[in-house]
């Protein structure tokens, strides 16, 4: 008698379970699946498991030094679609726009030998690239533009990279959200397979012309075998670090803390 | 009565084993993957409901082919879907769904949606998983295949096949099916158009929207007609996956579900009387 009403509840808890699931699947379609699929479920971390596939077997197959493809100039049939952020209010950024970035400086800092600052002029005099190639939007569109800058391999080059580091992390002026302990600015970070890679550069100019506000002026990231997240904008600061888990919430990234894939290559 | 009890009796045919645990087990495992792939796909198509023609999508111009939207009437949210031009009225489905209200703006409802809420990253989590899964599936089932002639034996199209397909596609028509161990024309065709066309087409334009592997096979977006032709293609795929899947039910309907479900689960089917020995 005792367990009796113990039994009735598990009972109704499984025939509410129960019709909850079918009516899902008949009804309203997949909410019968939601719960499972939480920013921490455990359902979803499984399943999230074929991204490390996708990253080993990208990685396997990409060689060091295998190109995204470059497009003509013909294909620049448009401005580059601006996304994300597209006008930064940050003080420390608007201050900058005033003088057109002359008192713009990049910091290298973490795990390098030799720290510095590059000053956008300092960028723009060393050997650049100029590259016209696609941005692929995780949300699924493309747009093809010309982007020259300074390839990242060169700077880190100057800083001399300690072996021990494994990533750079990318700091940016942007404000993108807004937490209970404060604004949160943009970052991500992208290893150092894809840091030294030809094409991976930070740009400073857009189709001819200097980098607009709206792409991310003065300095923005492009790592061409990446979707759009990856190219972070109005870039501040990068650090070489081993390990990415200490920052922000731990995912490398604004929009990996937010659910998106850490590599951005599919 | 009497005659048609006899009928009845003498219309059970031998049971013969027809799918072997290769064909019974992949075919489950396609049916999961495309069910989660179709609704993860829906989601992630709704993070940019338009498709286009080419390498790029047209901001600045126009090469967009198919749009879901909600636009905005008289104050009132409708639903808009728009095929190369042709504009039609989808309130309450596509574009905006839900109740008056609740409105949802979404080019597909929650109902056809996994999540059901709008959350891009998961879409895309559940997407991959189960492209992983599907391909390696295609793998086994190939190797599989091959090795035990079940390609060869069951799905290559004969000439007898072609011979067969005027009175075949006369016999669906009518709906009147014949029980064999073989697949008729139709069945092969069908069957064949999903594994060797639609799961490579499906595939391979997935992959051509990969930035990565387009720096590992660049031929292959050039080959599509670009990133975005092949994003349209790869929606195409879905949909006539869906329409496979469509007739498949229908079929199975039509020709005896126990019988249809019961080769499909256990590998054992039932025939006609008149072919007590598995062939025509």
């Amino acid at each position: 008698m005792e367990n009796q009403p113990k039994l009735n509840i598990a009972r109704r808890r499984f025939l509410t379970a129960a019709t909850l699931g079918a009516s899902g699947m008949a009804l309203t379609g997949c909410d019968a699946f939601d719960s499972l699929l939480g920013s921490d479920a455990t359902v979803r971390n499984a399943l999230e498991k074929a991204n490390n596939l996708t990253y080993r077997v990208q990685r396997m197959l990409l060689g060091e030094n295998s190109l995204a493809q470059e497009f003509a100039e013909s294909d620049i049939r448009q401005p580059q679609r601006p996304n994300g952020v597209t006008n930064p209010e940050d003080a420390d950024y608007v201050a900058m726009t005033a003088n057109k970035f002359a008192d713009y400086k990049l910091e290298i800092a973490g795990l390098v030998d030799k720290p510095r600052s590059f000053t956008l002029a300092d960028l723009k005099s060393m050997p650049s690239r100029t590259q016209i190639t696609r941005h692929d939007c995780v949300e699924g569109w493309s747009c093809i533009a010309k982007w020259t800058g300074t390839p990242v391999a060169a700077v880190l080059d100057q800083v001399a990279v300690k072996d021990k580091a494994r990533y750079l992390l990318i700091d940016c002026f942007d404000t993108i959200d807004q937490s209970l302990s404060g604004s949160i600015k943009y970052y991500e970070s992208i290893d150092l397979h894809d840091a030294r890679h030809p094409q991976t550069i930070l740009a400073w100019g857009m189709n001819g012309a200097d980098l607009p506000v709206a792409n991310g002026a003065p300095v923005r990231m492009r790592v061409e075998r990446q979707l759009g997240y990856k190219q972070a904008k109005y870039i501040r600061k990068i650090t070489l670090v081993d390990d990415f888990k200490p920052f922000g919430e731990g995912n490398g990234g604004y929009w990996e803390d937010n659910g998106y894939d850490w590599y951005g290559g599919i | 009565m009497t005659t048609a009890i006899l009928r009845t009796e003498n219309s059970k045919g031998e049971l013969i084993y027809r799918q072997n645990r290769w064909t019974r087990s992949t075919h489950w495992t396609w049916a999961l993957c495309l069910f989660f792939l179709l609704m993860s796909g829906l989601q992630i198509f709704n993070a940019h409901p338009t498709l286009y023609f080419g390498k790029q999508s047209g901001f600045g111009f126009d090469n967009a082919v198919l749009s879901i939207n909600a636009i905005d009437v008289d104050g009132k949210a409708q639903g808009v879907t728009n095929i190369l031009g042709a504009k039609f009225n989808t309130t309450g489905v596509f574009g905006v769904s839900g109740t008056e209200e609740n409105p949802v703006y979404r080019a597909f409802p929650p109902a056809l949606t996994i999540p059901s809420y709008y959350d891009l990253g998961t879409a895309r989590v559940i997407h991959f998983f189960f492209a992983w899964l599907l391909v390696g599936t295609l793998f086994i089932w190939a190797v599989a295949g091959l090795w035990n002639g079940h390609i060869r034996r069951d799905l290559a199209i004969s000439g007898a096949d072609l011979k067969s397909l005027p009175k075949d596609i006369a016999d669906h028509a009518r709906l009147r099916f014949h029980h064999t161990g073989r697949y008729n024309v139709l069945q092969k065709i069908a069957y064949g158009g999903v594994l060797f066309v639609l799961f490579p087409a499906i595939i391979l334009t997935g992959l051509a929207m990969s930035p990565g592997m387009d720096a590992v096979l660049p031929f292959l977006n050039n080959l599509l007609g670009g990133r975005q032709t092949a994003r349209t293609i790869h929606f195409i795929a879905m949909f006539l996956l869906v329409a496979f899947f469509v007739i498949h039910m229908v079929m199975i309907l039509a020709a005896g579900p126990i019988n249809e479900l019961r080769s499909i689960v256990t590998g054992w089917y039932r025939t006609d009387p008149a072919s007590k020995d598995g062939s025509h």
